[in-house]
């Protein structure tokens, strides 16, 4: 009998590598950069959606974008080991300070406040920052009586800020009671991945909740599930299409549609 | 006497049964043993300071799991009169894991919501170990309204590693349920005192952990992820849960420090286990005593207060 030894997992593959060429992570096609940009990073031939930064997302959905809250950044509060150089490393590799930027921008003829999560800055996880800027843009959309956009992309909360972290769900999800009481609708975009943390706070609580198709959206992730019940996940398990058919979704929605998606929802909610 | 202990309290259950044969002979009257009892006693005593005074955030944690430890029922039992058990998330089925009731404190109308992990193996698998399924939480919304509407406080017994990650869970959308019932626990118009009774498992706490009051009994934990998790995410190794537990953090003093809970209930000499009805005793009064000095608030600013207090939580660095 063989047995395959586990490779130790090196660097993070890199979601779109550098280059002329690429190939899709579902079907293997090999993709034109430029061709697949200007496809918003959807594979012309199966669907894939690549996951994109956050800063992508902005210049996809919005006309206009003001960037709010730029000002935090995030502390090491429980003296976890090695948590500054991680957080060090990806400010290099992305330029952010945190895993998420808001702002108010301009969709269609609308003025709402957007903020996006990046996947890419700490897998998307929810710490202080984070919560502390969702918090804010729920706040700002009150204020300024403007809808709330967010668009979710995060494997949780993040361990390296313990407990606080945890309470980042607490805090964002206790602060949309607001938003709620003052009719202000908040449309919450999941993608590729929204789980855990996020998923069990702010993600879910949309007024409108819509996926990207393809993406992964779960409270616990698959290795975790598969390790506890010892046996197969179902096909498309934990799925966009998946929580759809569960009734757990308002829709799912293409990237190169959401948009003009969104246009429409904010249309409904004006008149 | 209970038979089962952790490895950090074999020196302390030893000199306790000697003490006990000791104690036997005396009885007896085989042998004047009073002065060496009195001795023993008072080593027993060092003993305990001893070890319980310098404990480390993992045997903390683990006295939060000791299989003696008391559950919710047992303080249901010992705490409430007339308790009335309400079954049902009215839409999929009735969830073990979480209980919900009606019950009266020294006369006082409360609701009760809290994980049963079970005693006995039966009961175990019966609870699913006080791991909760979506269908749980819902529930614990359904009479968290109820206590809302009729102006009854509401109190939560958090004791649960984690709610439940399983392929049903995942379908009936356990991320939603949770998700849900932390929105609406920050602002129903009641009183809600939560009180971590043992296990603080993450999200799954966090689903019945909101409140106007969450504190914490000394020698229970609240964690974004169990120790082991942590462990073998960041290191590949589950059994460095013990390193995992020091850098998270997760001991009541810590959340304390941290500002996530606003109070520690104390535990009877050795932990709640080594004496359930004291442990009932002290939880009782602390509830008693919440329910009075919260029920002196107007409804109004309590919510308002509550969702401030979850508002200000977390640290941030702000740039000028």
């Amino acid at each position: 009998m063989f047995f395959r030894r586990k490779k130790p997992k090196l660097e993070a593959k890199k979601e779109i590598p550098d280059g002329l060429w690429i190939k899709c992570n579902s079907c293997g096609e090999i993709l034109y950069r430029k061709e697949l940009a200007k496809k918003l990073w959807i594979c012309e031939k199966c669907g894939y959606h690549f996951k994109i930064d956050s800063r992508r997302y902005v210049s996809i959905l919005t006309d206009e974008f003001n960037e709010l809250f730029s000002e935090f950044s995030p502390v090491n509060s429980l003296g976890f080991r090695d948590y500054e150089e991680k957080l060090e490393k990806d400010y290099k590799k992305t330029g952010l300070k945190d895993a998420i930027i808001c702002g108010e921008a301009e969709i269609g003829n609308h003025n709402v406040v957007l903020s996006c999560m990046d996947f890419f800055f700490r897998g998307g996880s929810m710490g202080s920052v984070v919560g502390e800027k969702v918090k804010l843009s729920i706040l700002h959309a009150m204020n300024r009586k403007i809808p709330l956009i967010v668009v979710c992309a995060s494997g949780g909360a993040r361990m390296q800020e313990g407990i606080l972290s945890l309470m980042q769900m607490a805090k964002t999800s206790a602060t949309l009671n607001l938003l709620a009481d003052a009719r202000i609708p908040y449309i919450s975009i999941l993608t590729n991945p929204t789980t855990a943390g996020v998923m069990a706070s702010y993600a879910s609580l949309g007024d409108i909740v819509i996926a990207e198709p393809g993406a992964l959206i779960g409270f616990a992730g698959p290795r975790v599930i598969r390790d506890t019940v010892r046996e197969e996940l179902p096909p498309g398990f934990q799925t966009s299409e998946f929580l759809l058919e569960h009734g757990m979704l308002d829709a799912v929605v293409p990237r190169d549609r959401l948009k003009e998606t969104l246009i429409g929802i904010l249309d409904f909610f004006k008149s | 006497m209970n038979r089962t202990f952790l490895e950090f309290e074999k020196p302390i259950v030893e000199l306790e049964r000697k003490i006990d044969d000791l104690k036997l002979l005396q009885q007896e009257g085989i042998a004047d043993l009073g002065d060496e009892i009195a001795g023993l006693e008072k080593k027993l005593k060092k003993l305990q300071d001893d070890i319980y005074g310098s404990l480390t955030r993992w045997q903390r944690v683990q006295l939060a799991r000791h299989p003696a430890r008391p559950y919710f029922l047992d303080y249901v039992r010992y705490i409430t009169e007339n308790f009335l058990e309400i079954h049902g998330d009215g839409c999929f089925r009735d969830d073990p894991a979480i209980i919900c009731g009606l019950a009266r404190i020294k006369g006082k109308s409360v609701v009760l919501i809290g994980q049963e992990k079970g005693r006995t193996t039966k009961e175990k698998i019966k609870r699913n170990f006080g791991m909760a399924h979506p269908e749980g939480y819902r529930k614990a919304l359904k009479v968290a309204r109820l206590a809302a509407r009729f102006g009854k406080p509401l109190v939560c017994l958090v004791d649960t590693t984690g709610a439940y990650p399983g392929i049903g869970a995942e379908e009936r959308g356990q991320a939603q349920a949770i998700a849900v019932n932390i929105k609406e626990f920050a602002h129903l118009p009641t009183p809600i005192i939560v009180v971590i009774t043992g296990e603080g498992g993450s999200g799954g706490a966090l689903g019945i952990g909101v409140g106007d009051v969450i504190a914490i009994m000394q020698y229970a934990y609240y964690s974004v992820i169990s120790p082991e998790g942590c462990a073998s995410i960041l290191w590949r190794d589950a059994s460095k849960a013990p390193e995992a537990a020091e850098a998270l953090k997760v001991t009541a003093q810590d959340l304390i420090e941290l500002g996530v809970v606003d109070k520690v209930i104390p535990e009877p000499s050795g932990g709640a286990h080594r004496n359930p009805n004291e442990a009932a005793s002290i939880l009782r009064d602390f509830i008693l005593g919440e329910i009075d000095r919260l029920s002196g608030i107007p409804v109004e600013e309590l919510v308002k207060k509550r969702i401030e207090k979850f508002q200000g939580m977390g640290v941030v660095k702000r740039d000028i």
